[in-house]
């Protein structure tokens, strides 16, 4: 019963998933490198400290964003509302700067979190799709956040402005902010019952609920950490362009953000979630977007070979394997 | 169960399903209703035409929107294809007027195409391909208008007025929608072709087993899908005299919020285009009554879709579980 | 019978179907005639599902061929299949839910008006008059999912008949049907039958069998078991060739690994043995009249700190559904469940853990594992959060339970860090039982925990089970294994259609009294029904219901006698010492069960 499949078609049955599995595991650190080296070797300028700080600067939000982005498609879910929120921060950072920065930043991670609870609370209580749910977010939120604050405020608080533009040791506070989170919620999924339970009920929903899983809180708490995330991207993105801009901030960063997770081997199908991939993701993105600048590549080759990259990798991270249909009856 | 009980939940599932099905235009009638009593200027002429020609292109998208989600999947490309319709047809149009409106809906066309094949053949979500055929679209449009530098103006006078002309106050974009949406309500409720899809989108494997060509279908709505965003961007460059580069981003989110809003669910399989349509004149009526109270901004315009969108999925997901009889 | 004579319209011919380490059909014939209802049946895992997906196309054979008419056939697809004449009613109807009534009927088939639009009076004026001789009277605008499943059911057969069929195959058309709806089914397949079409009846009621069929085809583990007219096979026959067991050498030795000594308790308390003072402990688990509409009908269950109930029955029988009640994961229409005497409040599968209550599974991949996860997260699961502190999980502790269970369950796996989804069935299986032992619950209830595994997996689950009861956990053993059942069980349930028919206990716990028991027809049945066979069973039923009543007498007293808290620390220390205990006595290895992968 052991041995049933054919000899000659077995062998590369079982190479082909080999090789991708090798992809979904490495492909995103491989192609990180790569870049790096022919960055190396064929860009001028490229090792200069001060073109490293402004790419690890420009990608800061992102990185931040997608690993609450991460979070959430562990679950099989997405959240769409990371962008509107990361405005309603920035909107919230200016109206309540008057008490001081330390509490505007507060105010506005908390409504952030209000806001992925209330995304939370639709996909784990009433059971909404989690696309729509976050959809209707992206929407008012947004909306929200203009009427708050209409149109771009310049603003002069020091300690927000060094928050976004001071360095230690040469590297910007703003990327040390952002390794910290990394490394936190590194922490959070590997070492703590939550992170556990999230993937868990990302891998199989019915087997979490019949081990007795709180599924549904820990769904609510995906999502007010991703909104939470979402608001400290806002604010700190807000501090180093020294203006609050609703309107424009955060726009269309949800696809930058799912970008990056994809790209780091995180399946869509949820059960799994690679922090330091979906990083290198980012960045991964961000080096790309650099490297055809550099080389006199216009805009629109990036994103046509972001959509190469995004199609390469979720067909990497398909299901894979014979069908697991079969057997049994 | 007794008698009166059984009448009694079949009465209320009746409702239920009543409410799902037309909730959007009974809605959408009692806003109406509401603003004409409220604003002096609501009901006139004059903003009836403004609400429902600005309304055309979103729903000319949503109408193709409306095949997608109802077949289960969802089309992210739209916005970038609308964008990309524009530009090329304000680029055609110095070839004259058929060029201007055959070229935008050659090329969407075939994005609808692969990217149908490609949902079909290799099984990925719907959300990815066609979140990779966003970016890729709007790559080829900052492609071939010099990273959005150019704007190319229509040169055809024939076609700008196709953009442009009016028939009793309405713009022909107006009557051109009216059409589509006709022969959209035909396609979904009266031909095999509209069967297939509310199939595939209520149960995949049931309809496979019943013997309708799932993979065809699904390459069908989306090049459906490409050809309807490319057509509305083509008549919106029409309407400007030219293909405007920087409008239309984020127009596949509206799009998707007026099919939902309309009761189209987003798991497939229900809906229909009377809802998409009066989603989307819902989303445009709000923007109107907004704007009729002086001191609110445009931005609660969005406030209030969010918060309409979030009670309709909510109510959406209530009524399915009312409806849910055993 | 009548028509034996007529060249079958479709006919298997040594049909092997192999899927990754199964094989699913062995070399299985059989002939479908006109005009002859042809029943198929077997237990779980027979084979009945793969053999009518090779009918219907949806499998390609591996071995065999088919014959169509009277010529080798293939059929690539299910729709190649469909125009060759061959129709399927799923157990789970497979229609198109949203849509209406009238458009899953007609779906491809749509009456067309002028320019080729399908012409909507004409369709549902079709679709009543189709309907109507089915005996569905509704409006036929309503989408589907509104309607009965009764009625779903017969859209779903008005469907496949009226697409030209030559050949109707029915998945368990009964499993959802009211008694009314039943007859209205029957009425069709006689119908259908009378006209000349071969129609294959797939069910585990006997009673409706000997109804309306006139052929049975038993398979037993991909095998052909049987075939032939149904007329004159006593329906114990027919039972114990679905499960296997030749009458005459049930009271021989059994394989399996159960040891313990069920002539050594007194007859009057099973569950006592461990305390020997005759004194039966009170139930750690009571179930009280467990009702949900069409699934079950009132099951009282009780299980007493180290006693193993068994649950028997056919398929659909309602054991998995009384498992999945007990611990909160079934909605129920009334009923109680006591854990320890006091009332679980809240109906969750949290909150029965937290009373020590759990549930392993029947379905090991939908319900059991998470893919995603290694060995050992998998492991520690439901324990979580006691393996932590502040939320913060303690490897060291993960790594402890890990190792005590994995070396107590002799799970093989190349380190605990390998994705349970490659590990054997067997050793998944054992990771889902260190998952619940790691809990410590008062109480577990086991379904079919060694189907699909391998002979070594089996055993010691098996002789797990054995122990565990021996520590004072109470076990409500599911099985299909008659085998099992009886070894392993000190007491057994015997459900039918949702419904406890019949308890055996001591000297009554046999197969043969277990097959009688789902044997027996109910009253109204009997008459109606010339069998012989039924006699027989109902006179055997009797003595059983005697020996339950007294059962019952005996259960009540102890109940009254005992302590509850007595019990739980029994429990704990039995529990923990054993622990230690088992690494040490079973290390002779299984060379049956070597890291193989067969999933």
């Amino acid at each position: 019963m052991a041995e049933l499949t054919s000899r000659g078609s077995g062998r590369v049955a079982v190479l082909k998933p080999q090789v991708f599995a090798w992809v979904q595991d490495y492909g995103v650190y491989a192609a990180v490198l790569a870049l790096l080296l022919f960055n190396v070797l064929f860009t001028p300028h490229f090792l200069d400290a001060s073109n490293f700080r402004t790419q690890l600067v420009q990608v800061t939000p992102i990185v931040i964003v997608s690993l609450g982005m991460a979070l959430v498609i562990g679950t099989q879910g997405i959240d769409l509302s990371v962008g509107s929120v990361m405005a309603l921060a920035a909107a919230l950072t200016v109206l309540y700067l008057g008490y001081g920065w330390l509490p505007a930043l507060i105010v506005a991670v908390i409504g952030g979190a209000v806001m992925g609870a209330a995304g939370g609370a639709l996909v784990a209580y009433v059971g909404v799709q989690p696309i729509v749910a976050t959809l209707a977010l992206l929407v008012g939120v947004r909306g929200l956040a203009n009427v708050l604050v209409p149109q771009l405020v310049e603003f002069r608080s020091p300690g927000l402005i060094a928050l976004g533009s001071s360095s230690v040791a040469g590297i910007p506070v703003i990327v040390l902010i952002a390794a910290a989170l990394t490394v936190i919620v590194l922490f959070v999924v590997r070492r703590t019952t939550f992170g556990r339970q999230v993937v868990a009920i990302g891998g199989n929903r019915s087997a979490s609920e019949l081990s007795g899983l709180p599924v549904k809180r820990v769904l609510l708490t995906v999502y007010v950490i991703s909104g939470l995330l979402a608001a400290l991207a806002g604010v700190l993105a807000t501090a180093r362009l020294q203006a609050s801009d609703p309107t424009s901030l955060g726009l269309f960063i949800e696809l930058s953000a799912i970008t990056a997770v994809v790209v780091g081997g995180t399946p869509l199908t949820g059960g799994r979630i690679r922090v330091l991939s979906t990083v290198m993701g980012a960045l991964l993105m961000q080096l790309l977007a650099a490297t055809l600048i550099k080389h006199n590549l216009p805009q629109s080759w990036t994103q046509m070979v972001q959509a190469v990259i995004i199609l390469a990798a979720v067909y990497a991270t398909r299901k894979r394997g014979p069908d697991e249909r079969h057997g049994g009856q | 169960m007794s008698d009166t009980a059984v009448s009694e939940t079949f009465r209320r599932e009746q409702v239920s399903r009543l409410l799902q099905q037309h909730g959007a235009v009974m809605v959408l009638g009692l806003l109406v209703i509401v603003g004409s009593l409220a604003f002096d200027s609501f009901a006139t002429p004059a903003n009836a035409a403004s609400v429902v020609v600005s309304s055309s292109f979103l729903a000319i998208i949503a109408i193709g929107m409306t095949f997608v989600i109802i077949s289960g999947g969802i089309d992210l490309s739209v916005g970038s294809l609308f964008v990309l319709g524009g530009v090329l047809a304000a680029y055609g149009s110095q070839y004259g007027a058929l060029v201007a409106l055959l070229l935008p809906l050659a090329v969407c066309g075939v994005v609808g195409l692969l990217q149908g094949l490609v949902i079909a053949r290799t099984g990925m979500a719907p959300f990815i391909v066609t979140l990779a055929g966003l970016l890729g679209v709007r790559g080829l449009m900052l492609a071939i208008s010099d990273e959005g530098a150019t704007t190319y103006l229509v040169e055809d006078r024939a076609f700008a007025a196709l953009g442009q002309g009016e028939i009793a106050g309405l713009s022909y974009p107006v009557y051109i929608t009216i059409a589509l949406a006709l022969v959209a309500m035909v396609l979904l409720q009266r031909t095999g072709f509209g069967q297939n899809v509310y199939a595939i989108g209520g149960n995949e494997q049931a309809a496979a087993l019943m013997g309708v060509p799932v993979a065809r279908t699904k390459v069908q709505v989306y090049v459906m899908s490409g050809l309807l965003a490319g057509l509305a961007g083509a008549l919106n460059a029409a309407r400007l005299s030219s293909g405007v580069t920087i409008l239309g981003i984020g127009l596949e989110l509206d799009a998707i919020a007026a099919v939902v809003i309309g009761g189209t669910l987003l798991t497939g399989g229900a809906g229909g285009i009377t809802g998409s349509v009066a989603g989307v004149l819902l989303l445009g009526v709000i923007q109107s009554l907004i704007n009729q109270v002086g001191s609110l901004t445009s931005a609660f315009q969005q406030v209030v879709s969010g918060v309409f969108l979030a009670l309709v999925v909510v109510a959406q997901r209530l009524l399915s579980k009312a409806q849910r009889l055993t | 019978m009548r028509r034996t004579d007529l060249e079958p319209v479709l006919e298997a011919r040594g049909i092997t179907k192999r899927f990754p380490g199964v094989l699913a059909l062995d070399g299985v014939s059989l002939a479908l005639r006109p005009g002859e209802v042809h029943a198929l049946v077997g237990e779980n895992g027979a084979g009945k599902s793969t053999l009518i997906k090779v009918f219907t196309g949806v499998y390609q054979p591996d071995g065999g061929e088919l014959h169509h008419r009277g010529a080798p056939a293939a059929f690539g697809t299910p729709m190649e299949a469909q125009r060759a004449g061959i129709s399927t009613i799923y157990q789970e109807v497979n229609l198109v839910p949203m849509m209406s009534v009238a458009r899953n009927l007609l779906l491809g088939r749509e009456p067309r008006g002028r320019f080729g639009v399908i012409d909507a009076a004409a369709m549902y004026g079709e679709a009543e008059r189709v309907l109507a001789g089915y005996g569905v009277r509704t409006d036929v605008r309503r989408p589907l999912r509104t309607l009965g499943v009764g009625a779903q059911q017969m859209v779903a057969l008005a469907r496949a008949v009226s697409v030209d069929a030559r050949v109707v195959i029915m998945d368990e058309p009964t499993s959802s049907l009211e008694p009314r709806e039943v007859e209205t089914l029957f009425g069709v397949i006689r119908r259908l039958r009378d006209s000349g079409i071969a129609v294959m009846y797939v069910s585990h009621r006997l009673d409706e069998l000997y109804r309306v069929c006139d052929q049975v085809t038993v398979l037993r583990d991909g095998r052909l078991a049987h075939t032939g007219p149904l007329a004159g096979l006593e329906r114990l026959t027919l039972i114990s060739l679905m499960l296997g067991r030749d009458l005459n050498e049930v009271r021989t030795q059994g394989l399996t690994r159960f040891s313990r000594d069920r002539d050594g308790a007194p007859d009057s308390n099973p569950g006592g043995r461990e305390h020997g003072n005759g004194q039966g402990p009170a139930p750690v688990v009571e179930a009280r009249g467990l009702t949900r509409r069409h699934v079950l009908d009132g099951v009282d269950v009780s299980v007493r700190p180290g006693e193993v109930v068994g649950l028997g029955g056919l398929l659909g029988a309602g054991r998995t559904e009384t498992a999945k009640a007990i611990v909160g994961a079934l909605p129920l229409d009334g009923g109680q469940v006591l854990v320890a005497g006091a009332p679980l409040r809240a109906r969750s599968t949290a909150a029965a853990i937290r009373a020590g209550v759990s549930l392993l599974p029947e379905d090991r991949k939908a319900e059991g594992i998470i893919p995603t996860l290694s060995v050992r997260e998998n492991i520690a699961l439901a324990a979580l959060p006691s393996l932590g502190r502040a939320g913060v999980v303690s490897e060291a502790k993960i790594d402890r339970v890990v190792e005590i269970f994995m070396r107590r369950l002799r799970i093989k796996a190349a380190s605990p860090h390998q994705l349970v989804s490659e590990l054997s069935g067997g050793n998944q299986q054992k990771v889902l039982l260190a998952r619940w032992l790691a809990v410590r619950p008062k109480v577990l209830l086991l379904d079919e925990p060694t189907r699909g595994i391998d002979v070594g997996a089996k055993a010691e689950v098996q002789a797990l089970i054995d122990e565990l009861a021996g520590e004072g956990l109470g076990v409500l053993l599911i099985s299909s294994d008659l085998e099992e059942l009886v070894e392993g069980a000190d007491r057994i349930l015997v459900l039918r259609e949702g419904a406890v028919v019949g308890e055996l206990s001591g000297d009554e716990v046999t197969e043969e009294k277990i097959m009688a028991t789902i044997a027996e027809q109910t009253i109204a049945e009997q008459t109606s029904v010339e069998h012989t066979a039924v006699k027989q069973a109902s006179v055997e039923h009797t003595a059983v219901k005697q020996a339950s009543v007294e059962h019952t007498a005996v259960k009540q007293a102890s109940v009254e006698q005992a302590s509850v808290e007595q019990t739980s620390v029994e429990q704990t220390s039995a529990e923990q010492t054993s622990v230690e205990q088992a690494s040490v006595e079973r290390t002779e290895a299984d060379p049956t069960d070597v890291g193989r992968s067969d999933g």
